[in-house]
């Protein structure tokens, strides 16, 4: 047997203090790893025509909360499913060797053109199926379902900023 | 109401647009202050025994200082021949227990039969994994399958043991202690319940965040008997008075009643197809 938890209540406590002192909120040693491949974010990038941000819709500029991510988690989650995507890929193709990846992407990518116009919800079920989504239940499935959510955007705007218009 | 602030639909999943705001508010609360989310500091125990597995855990579930439930049901059904036990964020081990039965039922109306233990515990080390240890979730996860009796812990990070005896939660040093002195393998069926509940009363006694009564859980390959509760602590509050007002207690001042007028407008019947 051997204790999972080396560390005492104690020095959790006296941790937690410590980085609110010195306004240290996460560990960032690992993240320009994560920030280099990964895909470009909205939410981490300004909008608006020029680059800049437009603060009409998204509000005042913070450097540090468009380079950094607020959450340890907030960018792996962005990226996971690409990440896993990456991962399985290469695998597959140093067993099996450059055709099988390339036929499955091929599929993949056809899949991911089946899509309803952007303010509709896709049921996405063709690449659900391919990735074998559908038969397992995540966090996705259940928090924050686009079908149920509060907020609506404008249909008009929403297909002109997808067809880049905006 | 349609906003123009909304160009994407958002992502499905975790959210973590609150993430600044609520870093900023801890910094107000000049920390220690903030609510603290409700936690099992708790006793849990698994004991593998000659036929299956015993499951032991306490009921009490504490927000900070306060004890939030008493008779809270730690031990968790994941499928019908493995239980779980679950300490750390309350929430946190309601969910993925709750997700984990979910997937593995999926599995077994797929292919038609029960799922092994071993697959359980790999579906939680992948998703405890993905989230880095922020899902506080500490489990025991105990059951029967084709292979034999097994019994596993699942650290919040993923990490897992297999062993034939478990403590975990606050309480567990003093479990585990019962557990060393008395465990043996092949066990019989009393002597193992005998165990267990002398494990987790040990923990209920000697730490502050377990308590109340015990739940056993015994799994068996025939099937699962789920005792709650086994044990009833013997310091339990008798409230002298109720606390429930009579009517009449505040006076009323006005009433008015608005009838809601329904008239059925149009009726269909449909015939349902019941060959």
């Amino acid at each position: 047997m051997f204790r999972l938890y080396l560390s005492t209540q104690a020095d959790i406590r006296a941790y937690e203090k410590e980085s609110v002192r010195k306004k240290v909120t996460m560990n960032s040693r690992g993240l320009r790893s994560q920030l280099k491949d990964s895909v470009p974010v909205a939410g981490l990038c300004p909008q608006g025509a020029y680059g800049v941000q437009d603060s009409l819709r998204s509000g005042f500029t913070s450097v540090k909360n468009e380079l950094l991510p607020s959450h340890p988690l907030e960018l792996s989650e962005k990226n996971f499913q690409l990440n896993q995507d990456k991962i399985n890929f290469s695998t597959l193709r140093n067993i099996q060797g450059l055709h099988a990846p390339l036929k499955l992407q091929m599929e993949y990518r056809a899949a991911r053109q089946i899509q309803r116009l952007p303010f509709l919800p896709s049921s996405n079920l063709a690449l659900d199926t391919l990735r074998g989504s559908d038969e397992c239940i995540g966090f996705e499935d259940i928090l924050c379902d686009p079908g149920q959510s509060e907020v609506m955007g404008e249909p008009h705007m929403m297909v002109e900023y997808k067809l880049g218009l905006l | 109401m349609a906003l123009s602030t909304v160009l994407e639909t958002p992502g499905a999943g975790f959210n973590f647009e609150n993430a600044t705001r609520n870093a900023a508010l801890e910094g107000l609360f000049g920390g220690g202050q903030t609510p603290k989310p409700l936690k099992t500091g708790t006793t849990i125990a698994g004991v593998v025994f000659k036929d299956g597995v015993v499951l032991g855990a306490d009921t009490r579930a504490t927000s900070s200082e306060v004890v939030a439930d008493k008779m809270c049901a730690k031990i968790h059904y994941i499928s019908p021949n493995i239980y779980c036990c679950g300490a750390g964020t309350a929430a946190d081990t309601e969910k993925t227990t709750d997700l984990l039965s979910s997937n593995l039922s999926i599995f077994s109306l797929n292919s038609g039969r029960n799922p092994r233990v071993v697959m359980a515990v790999n579906i939680l080390q992948d998703m405890l994994y993905r989230y880095h240890g922020q899902i506080g979730a500490n489990l025991i996860l105990g059951g029967v399958d084709c292979t034999g009796n097994h019994l596993y812990t699942v650290g919040p990070y993923g990490d897992i043991n297999k062993v034939p005896y478990l403590a975990m939660g606050s309480g567990d040093l003093a479990a585990l202690g019962i557990l060393e002195d008395g465990f043996k393998h092949n066990l019989e069926l009393e002597e193992a319940k005998e165990l267990v509940r002398a494990s987790i009363h040990a923990g209920i006694m000697s730490d502050l965040g377990s308590g109340n009564n015990t739940d056993i859980c015994v799994i068996t390959k025939q099937g699962v008997d789920y005792i709650r509760p086994y044990q009833e602590s013997e310091y339990k509050d008798k409230r002298n008075i109720k606390y429930r007002y009579r009517p009449g207690t505040t006076p009323v001042l006005t009433e008015k009643v608005v009838t809601l007028k329904l008239e059925v407008v149009q009726e269909a019947v449909q015939k349902m197809d019941t060959a």
